[in-house]
């Protein structure tokens, strides 16, 4: 499982870079960037190389910041490659809270970002399917 | 430890409380009619004579003092005695139209301190302790009032004011600041810097906090009592009356006694001024029994509350006011609904936010709108949508079944409303910017 920053944001563009420059200036890289947005609030998802220290750096700058675990498996880049996956966990009844794809900079591969209900129960039908899921070491990530 | 400040007069019979109330109002109706041609004037208007008070229900035949009356006889008029025997001026804050200007006799300055150690002592201070002042020392009368009656008791005074607050912070944290004074807002604030700064409410030595100055609620106690690790205490008061302790709480924490045989109250009827007695909901009235510089008669403060002579488990027979429920000027009137800010301060502490809010009432297209804006809290936060509207939608229903109208609700970031160091100005109602 890899470490996923949330961020609280109010719809105000401004503070999206705001967090974005503070991650910066302390040399974390962000990989993935996501934000989930309604007309009164928004929340920022980000992936980055260093969560504790991202997430350190947020709170210490004021932000609302909280980590969560979520499941990020690749997905063939063919037709169905994702249809292939929903499937089986539909069937297995895991439910998705949201998801979202993310492109690795050197790879070919896609990935797709998983926040479930049950990150147990996902990554046991995926071992049951024979389907792979990252480990936070191949995106760079600790 | 000494359980009351004055015994003779914090658990005296209601009897002789009476006794003392009568002989000091009709020497004080004297002293005013003597001494201010203003009074003077409304009294001879009002056709009552300093004889006419015989007993303490005749004060109903006195004229009332308003906000106004202060106004109009800024700065001295409303004086009782030559400005040589003054020896302090103070000043309520100037928010809405002229500031009020009020003076002190070494006498008035000596019973002023009695009725905050009266507090300070409910609170369980003694000569033993280190009073931590917050509240802003200067015109306002926070700062000095607290600061006499710690004097009185020989306790330690730190004189810290309000302002810098991580210093604040290290002060009680140093000094083994054991009772804290300062308005509740800030003493919030206070706790919430300590947590910034790693310290938790094991590092400081507070043992009890005596908070007052702007109205705050129940569950706001509950956060500060929590977060401090304290016992909080209320303490009521106003310039024009004397300051701070006019009215302080004991350990019930039900309402606060009144310094009665200083200051003696009415509860009436805002609308028609008929005196409606205890244990009725109407506005406070206060008469000043012997304050001699500045000695107003039936005061009206515009605070909302009942008083109550129900007997007190700790002993004082003193009568009891509630915390104020709203003022008749804080009231928002919003489509026709009365709508009092300490109303939505209780749903939102009840639901777990912190004290940091605004209220934006706006009209739009004749139609009053009212937004509550809130800053989310970690605890409250999460991460999905779905959850953080499911927040927002709970708080809508329980501002709706408290005001019985349709509140939009904001979340806010964290620190993106201001913090105050003294009283917090929690209300924006754009309505009269369109008036
Ligand atoms: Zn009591």
């Amino acid at each position: 499982m890899v470490k996923q920053l949330s961020i609280f944001v109010q719809n105000r563009s401004g503070k999206l870079a705001a967090s974005l420059s503070v991650l910066r200036d302390s040399g974390i890289d962000v990989r993935a960037l996501t934000i989930a947005d309604t007309p009164d609030f928004g929340i920022l998802r980000l992936l980055v190389d260093d969560a504790a220290k991202a997430e350190a750096v947020l709170l210490d700058n004021g932000f609302l910041v909280q980590t969560t675990d979520v499941v990020v498996v690749p997905v063939l880049d063919e037709r169905g490659g994702l249809a292939s996956l929903l499937e089986p966990m539909a069937e297995a009844g895991v439910n998705i809270e949201y998801m979202y794809s993310l492109i690795a900079r050197d790879a070919k591969d896609a990935f797709m970002v998983f926040r479930v209900t049950d990150n147990a129960a996902f990554l046991a039908m995926l071992k049951a399917k024979g389907l792979k899921h990252v480990e936070p070491a191949e995106l760079g990530i600790r | 430890m000494d359980k009351y400040y004055q015994p003779e007069i914090e658990t005296a019979s209601v009897g002789d409380i009476r006794k003392i109330q009568l002989e000091r109002l009709q020497e004080q109706v004297k002293h005013v009619y003597a001494n201010v041609p203003y009074y003077r004037e409304k009294m001879d208007k009002a056709g009552v004579k300093p004889e006419d008070i015989k007993e303490l229900a005749d004060i109903a035949k006195l004229p009332f003092n308003y906000k106004q009356d202060l106004r109009d006889t800024y700065p001295y008029g409303m004086f009782a005695v030559p400005l040589k025997d003054v020896v302090r001026l103070h000043a309520s804050s100037g928010t809405t139209g002229k500031q009020v200007v009020a003076g002190y006799t070494r006498g008035d300055l000596d019973i002023w301190a009695e009725c905050c150690a009266r507090a300070l002592t409910a609170a369980g201070c003694t000569d033993e302790d280190v009073v931590h002042v917050s509240y802003g020392y200067g015109l306002f009368t926070g700062g000095l009032g607290a600061d006499g009656g710690a004097m009185k008791i020989g306790a330690v005074t730190v004189p810290v004011s309000s302002g810098n607050t991580k210093r604040q912070v290290n002060i009680l944290k140093d000094f083994g600041s054991s009772i804290l004074c300062c308005t509740p807002s800030y003493a919030l604030h206070i706790a919430e810097v300590l947590h910034e700064m790693g310290y938790t409410k094991d590092d400081i030595s507070l043992k009890a906090g005596v908070f007052g100055a702007e109205p705050w609620t129940n569950e706001m106690r509950l956060q500060i009592e929590e977060l401090l690790g304290i016992k909080a205490y209320d303490i009521y008061g106003l310039t024009e009356i004397i300051g701070p302790g006019v009215a302080f709480e004991c350990a019930e924490q039900t309402g606060m006694h009144v310094n009665e045989d200083h200051f003696l109250v009415e509860v009436i009827d805002p609308d028609t001024g008929e005196v409606l007695g205890e244990d009725v909901q109407g506005e406070i009235v206060f008469t000043c029994l012997t304050r001699k510089a500045f000695p107003l008669l039936r005061y009206r403060t515009r605070d909302i509350g009942v008083i109550t002579r129900q007997k007190c488990s700790c002993g004082r027979t003193l009568i009891k006011m509630t915390k104020p429920r709203g003022r008749t000027d804080d009231m928002l009137i919003i489509r026709g609904v009365n709508v009092f800010p300490s109303q939505i301060e209780t749903v939102l502490l009840e639901q777990g936010y912190m004290a940091n809010y605004q209220i934006v009432v706006d009209r739009v297209d004749n139609f009053d709108t009212i937004e509550v804006q809130v800053e989310m809290t970690k605890e409250l936060f999460s991460d999905t949508v779905r959850g953080i509207a499911e927040r927002a939608r709970e708080l809508t229903e329980g501002l709706k079944s408290m005001l019985n109208i349709n509140a939009k609700v904001t979340l806010l970031e964290p620190n993106t409303l201001p913090r105050s160091e003294g009283k917090a100005k929690r209300v924006i109602d754009k309505r009269k910017l369109h008036d």
